[in-house]
């Protein structure tokens, strides 16, 4: 198992903390585990994006280039990396900030509404916990029940009481994961 | 227990945990991506152990600033990036001079010049062969992993005291800026470690005067004080080498340390898995550098890669390392642009079938 995640959005929508939950998933897990952010002169409001790899061998570089499970939370997004995913590989769409259509036919699509499903749910800011559910779906090896182990070690505790939320948005995309299975 | 828990940390920050850990209580250093966690975090993180964290008005000031500290006889750390190394050299020189103990990280990135932001390791020579004037040494370690690097950076203060001379930690942008689970060291009490009978720290009741200086007017004391350091240096060679080799009983070797040597075990399991006798080997010690490792290969090995991310460095003293009628080839990427691993691949085979080896 070798999974070669990239995470995409712009600033602010929390995609850093979606690849660090998943490389503490992975750590708990007894899984070979690297967080890497993307790193540059960046700007306010622009592009952000972390690479995670998690895997059963040790791990090769931390920079992931060309995903094997890669989600996009915004449209600029999309158009940056649907070209990267790697054929068969994981392609989750926000299409909430999404209006165009993914082009490839050789990649698994999953289609989210992220931020329309975190509105539903009265708290826009767990868009990325939606998104992060349904990605746990296409990760073997990742038991979904370790995120309840994860949130209490990523957030601050003073916000230890957002806990349910984020646990209930994160299992709000893995439903969204399975009926588009 | 809890000490010794697996926490996932941020290279930057993991080399300076683990300074405070090895009893590290001064740090003096000036900013430059991307290696700005690491003053920040001992920004915060000297207050809490009574050590000293102070951001100086220029590169230069920071490492002379090391420069008084190690005289003193405290463990001291300063890091930087490569533009912001090269300004450094001249207080490295001194402190190589005057023997002095302290640990250096430098985050490579691309250059030359102010370069890129991105990762490389196009800093070897100037680690390694002296980046400063003089004829001086000092121990480089270059980390492959963010574990590797916080016991290398804690053991680094033990080899600086041993020799009183300087280590150099030879990271690069990914190094620093990755995310890896690592367990830390026991946080030792420098109180506890051996006195530095030699520290500038006031006369007090000794008979002799404690001098520091790396200024010899009389040549024959100058020469007889280069010689004293070519007999600690040569002890340096032979006590302090580190590396690593993965399936010894190969033909065909990949050379990498650090970042690249992670990508190269990539390709090295490529290789195996399509039936190709390829192993690696893993400088840790940059300098010295791991002759040895090639000397008892000489057997067997019928030819090299050498991985870099710079235009070809460590690859001169792989060529020095080994029988010349054994192929060394190279392959690198430089400025900020890190090697993919199914170029290498590509690249081992292609050294392979041009030694004859049919497949």
């Amino acid at each position: 198992m070798y999974h070669e995640i990239l995470i995409a959005g712009f600033g602010g929508q929390g995609v850093m903390l979606m690849g660090q939950m998943l490389a503490y998933a992975g750590m708990k897990r007894d899984l070979n585990v690297s967080w890497i952010p993307s790193y540059g002169p960046e700007q306010r409001g622009g592009t952000a994006n972390c690479g995670v790899v998690l895997s059963t061998e040790p791990v090769g570089s931390p920079v992931v280039t060309e995903p094997s499970d890669c989600a996009v939370m915004n449209l600029p997004s999309l158009t940056k990396f649907e070209p990267a995913v790697t054929p068969s590989g994981y392609l989750y769409v926000n299409t909430s900030l999404c209006p165009d259509e993914v082009t490839r036919d050789d990649i698994k699509v999953v289609r989210v509404a992220a931020t329309e499903e975190a509105d539903a749910m009265g708290n826009a800011r767990v868009a990325n916990m939606i998104m992060l559910g349904a990605m746990m779906g296409g990760l073997e090896g990742l038991p979904f029940e370790v995120m309840e182990e994860v949130l209490p070690d990523v957030l601050p505790e003073r916000h230890h009481g957002l806990i349910p939320v984020n646990l209930k948005a994160l299992a709000r995309g893995r439903e969204i994961f399975e009926s588009a299975e | 227990m809890s000490e010794r828990q697996l926490q996932m940390v941020k290279g930057n920050e993991a080399v300076a945990e683990a300074a405070v850990r090895a009893g590290c209580r001064h740090f003096f250093g000036y900013p430059i991506t991307p290696q700005n966690e690491l003053p920040e975090y001992m920004s915060g993180r000297m207050p809490e152990v009574g050590g000293t964290f102070l951001q100086a008005e220029s590169e230069v000031a920071a490492i002379n600033m090391v420069y008084g500290a190690a005289g003193a006889g405290v463990r001291v750390m300063t890091s930087s990036s490569s533009p912001g190394i090269s300004l450094k050299q001249e207080g490295i020189s001194y402190i190589a001079g005057a023997e002095l103990p302290c640990v250096i990280v430098n985050m490579v990135r691309g250059g030359p010049g102010l370069g890129s932001i991105q990762p490389a390791q196009s800093d070897y020579f100037q680690s390694t062969k002296g980046g400063g004037h003089g004829d001086y040494r000092m121990v480089v370690l270059g980390p492959a992993t963010l574990q590797e690097m916080v016991d290398l950076t804690y053991e680094a203060f033990d080899i600086a005291d041993r020799y009183r001379n300087p280590v150099m930690i030879l990271g690069d942008g990914v190094i620093g800026q990755m995310m890896e689970p690592v367990r830390f060291p026991d946080l030792m009490d420098p109180d506890t470690l051996p006195t530095k009978e030699w520290a500038t720290k006031g006369r007090r009741d000794r008979e002799e005067l404690n001098l520091i200086n790396s200024l010899y007017l009389d040549p024959d004391a100058c020469w007889a004080h280069n010689q004293h350091l070519a007999r600690k240096y040569a002890e340096m060679q032979e006590n302090e080498v580190r590396y690593e080799v993965v399936h010894g009983d190969a033909e065909y070797f990949l050379v990498a340390y650090g970042t690249t040597a992670r990508i190269a075990r990539r390709s090295m399991t490529d290789l195996r898995e399509r039936g190709y006798d390829v192993g690696l080997v893993r400088p840790i010690s940059l300098w010295p550098f791991p002759e040895k490792a090639f000397r008892d290969l000489a057997d067997r090995a019928r030819g090299y890669l050498a991985v870099e991310m710079s235009l070809g460095q460590m690859v001169e003293d792989v060529r020095l390392s080994v029988d010349s009628s054994v192929p060394v080839a190279f392959y690198g990427t430089a400025g900020g642009v890190m090697p993919h691993h199914a170029d290498i691949t590509q690249q081992m085979e292609d050294l392979i079938r041009g030694t004859g080896d049919d497949r």
